[in-house]
């Protein structure tokens, strides 16, 4: 993963991916450390070895995850309501996944916040109304019906509207040439 | 069409011309929607999610002192009629090092700057500040992001301009280079009108 150009901390969560930015000197390095072969590729697994291991501890943050990140509630229930909002919510950090797929530590803060406010008997809607006031529409993947998204929702009504209106013509024609052909 | 089929039966010299263009029309359909993927597949992606919670006032929050020396930071300490800068940094986040100078900068020309420490350890922080200055005035331990989320803040580092009744005015992504320092006093001026 290259840093974006507004050099935003953005981070995968997973241990591999996370030497993305990394990468590419080393990339840089061995095309440019031309010929001095098995002592240069050896120097290069080192250095890959060093920058696989040692770049999360550099680039991510030592704390422990929230308290509620990673455990559940205890009422079922609760925990149910809990896990359906996670799922539908996107994870700033790594953008194509929901925080309940995510290990980035934002997700996780947001969970241990989501399952404390449950617990207290918030309702998951209020929750996902108070993202969507501080990240707008992206922070859910369940859409909703607004100004902009509205077609979405009516061009599958509309279309079958238009199939509907198109084959009642082709079936009014067929009588009509049929009665033509018989006259 | 719309042309009855029955004077189309009759008069098919008329009717052909209309029907050879419609012809065309699902290729062009088509050819509408190849430019419009490809148009979404040029595009650059933009991966950074702006607050929504502009314009709105601060939320309530008390936040402890992250750093020996400096006091802690809560929602009182913007409503004092003068805009004040909010930076969202942690010493593990590496552009935040880098735009440190530009804090100096900013701190030099007059600004004031409190600081909230995401999910930072006090040593780290300690570590972090006796490297690259320290420009805050206050700097507040948010360990569970929840001033984070509570402005809308998607990442670090990021700096919100807060106007002196404690409205967040503006937001800038990402680290602060140097040609954005002119552009943060304007708008810090313009929090203060």
């Amino acid at each position: 993963m290259i840093l974006p150009k507004a050099q935003h901390l953005l981070l995968p969560p997973a241990g591999g991916a996370r030497g993305g930015p990394v990468v590419l000197p080393l990339r840089h390095r061995r095309s440019a450390g031309s010929s001095r072969t098995r002592e240069g590729s050896l120097w290069i697994a080192c250095l890959a070895a060093a920058l696989a291991f040692g770049a999360p501890a550099i680039a991510d943050d030592t704390m422990p995850p929230a308290p509620y990140a990673y455990r559940q509630l205890d009422d079922p229930a609760k925990e149910a309501k809990a896990q359906a909002l996670m799922e539908t919510i996107r994870c700033l950090t790594c953008q194509s996944q929901s925080i309940a797929d995510s290990d980035a530590s934002m997700a996780g803060d947001m969970r241990s916040q989501i399952r404390q406010r449950i617990a207290a008997g918030e309702q998951p809607e209020a929750i996902r109304k108070w993202l969507i006031e501080r990240y707008g529409d992206y922070i859910t993947y369940s859409p909703r019906v607004t100004r902009l998204t509205w077609p979405l929702f009516a061009a599958p009504v509309a279309i079958l509207l238009l199939a509907l209106v198109l084959l009642r013509k082709r079936f009014t024609r067929t009588a009509g040439t049929g009665e033509g052909a018989g006259q | 069409m719309s042309e009855r089929p029955a004077p189309a039966a009759t008069a098919t010299p008329a009717a052909t011309p209309a029907r050879r263009w419609t012809l065309w029309l699902p290729l062009l359909v088509f050819a509408g929607f190849v430019a419009l993927v490809t148009w979404g597949l040029m595009r650059q992606k933009d991966d950074t999610v702006p607050s929504r919670f502009i314009g709105q006032p601060l939320p309530e929050f008390a936040l402890p002192p992250a750093a020996d020396g400096k006091p802690g930071l809560s929602r009182a300490d913007f409503a004092t009629g003068k805009p004040r800068l909010l930076n969202v940094f942690a010493s593990w986040c590496i552009p935040c090092g880098v735009e440190a100078p530009q804090l100096a900068q900013l701190v030099a020309a007059g600004a004031e700057i409190d600081g909230v420490a995401i999910r930072d350890h006090k040593e780290d922080l300690a570590r972090f500040l006796q490297a690259n200055g320290n420009p805050y005035a206050r700097i507040g331990a948010d360990n569970l992001g929840k001033v984070q989320l509570a402005i809308g803040s998607s990442g670090v580092p990021e700096t919100f301009v807060i106007d002196g009744k404690g409205v967040i005015r503006y937001q800038h992504i990402g680290d602060i280079r140097p040609d954005d320092v002119a552009m943060l006093l304007g708008k810090l001026r313009e929090a203060g009108e």
